[in-house]
């Protein structure tokens, strides 16, 4: 029962985390250089900005749910498993996400350096 | 990318993995927790140890939205796995920790895999697909 709430929670951060980047990323995107906007109009504007952008908003509340997910996969399972699986899924699952949803080009370059963070995350945990 | 944006970066790499480490150590403390319990899970945030964590990864949260605003996603993600790096690094030569082959193999791969991206470009041009409404300039009258 115990490694099944594990693999579920891990299941749940990585589904979570994934829509929260790619929620983020979007409304980001949107809002423009942060620096910039700064330096030009002060951090007030920044931060009016941010808000006035809805997918903010439900990337927060995706965030919010991996957060939790992570809070209680850490108090079933063991950090050494959930913190790196679920991390390492996440990295090659936002490679597959950021390329259908946000347009990004994940050519040979990128594909291979997230497998290769991936594969690296995974074997600090050993 | 100017001075600033590799230090956003650097930010994005320390807070996560600082944030990260101080929060399991609180919810190692706090034991198991069910559904049955909710509660327990909403009141960790009392523990000082979990409400450390909070602060570093709220520090971590806005560096990545800064990050993100100049940044393609899979630029900014890569390189905020180099906080693996650096607790790895601060255990071996600060706290003279042992590091297995395995984890310096994964040291490695991480290391690897953050230059690939880093030598790439930080923002790529977003792909035209097919069903893309291309919006005209307006002719001037």
């Amino acid at each position: 029962m115990k490694e099944a709430y594990t693999w579920a929670a891990i299941a749940l951060i990585v589904i979570a985390s994934t829509t929260g980047d790619i929620l983020l990323s979007h409304a980001m995107k949107q809002v423009g250089d942060v620096g910039e906007l700064w330096k030009r109009h002060g951090l007030l504007n920044v931060i009016v900005r941010v808000l006035a952008t809805p997918t903010f908003f439900l990337g927060l509340i995706a965030m919010g749910v991996a957060f939790y997910s992570l809070l209680f996969g850490l108090s079933w399972g063991d950090l050494s498993l959930v913190v790196p699986a679920s991390a390492s899924l996440t990295f090659v699952a936002n490679a597959f996400a950021a390329r259908l949803f946000l347009h990004e080009r994940v050519g040979r370059r990128r594909m291979l350096a997230a497998l290769l963070v991936a594969g690296g995350v995974a074997l600090m945990a050993i | 990318m100017t001075f600033r944006k590799y230090l956003v970066l650097a930010g994005v790499a320390v807070f996560s993995a600082a944030g990260d480490s101080l929060l399991a150590r609180g919810m190692k403390d706090l034991g198991g927790m069910s559904l049955h319990n909710l509660s327990s899970l909403i009141l960790a945030i009392l523990d000082p140890w979990v409400a450390s964590g909070i602060l570093l990864l709220l520090a971590f949260f806005a560096s990545y939205m800064s990050a993100l605003s100049w940044a393609d996603l899979t630029y900014v993600l890569p390189a905020s796995s180099l906080g693996y790096v650096l607790v790895a690094v601060a255990a071996r030569f600060g706290f003279h920790e042992a590091i297995s082959p395995a984890r310096w193999m994964g040291i490695a791969l991480i290391t690897a895999g953050v230059g690939f991206v880093a030598a790439g470009p930080s923002l790529t041009p977003a792909r035209k697909l097919p069903g893309d409404v291309i919006s005209q300039p307006e002719a001037q009258s």
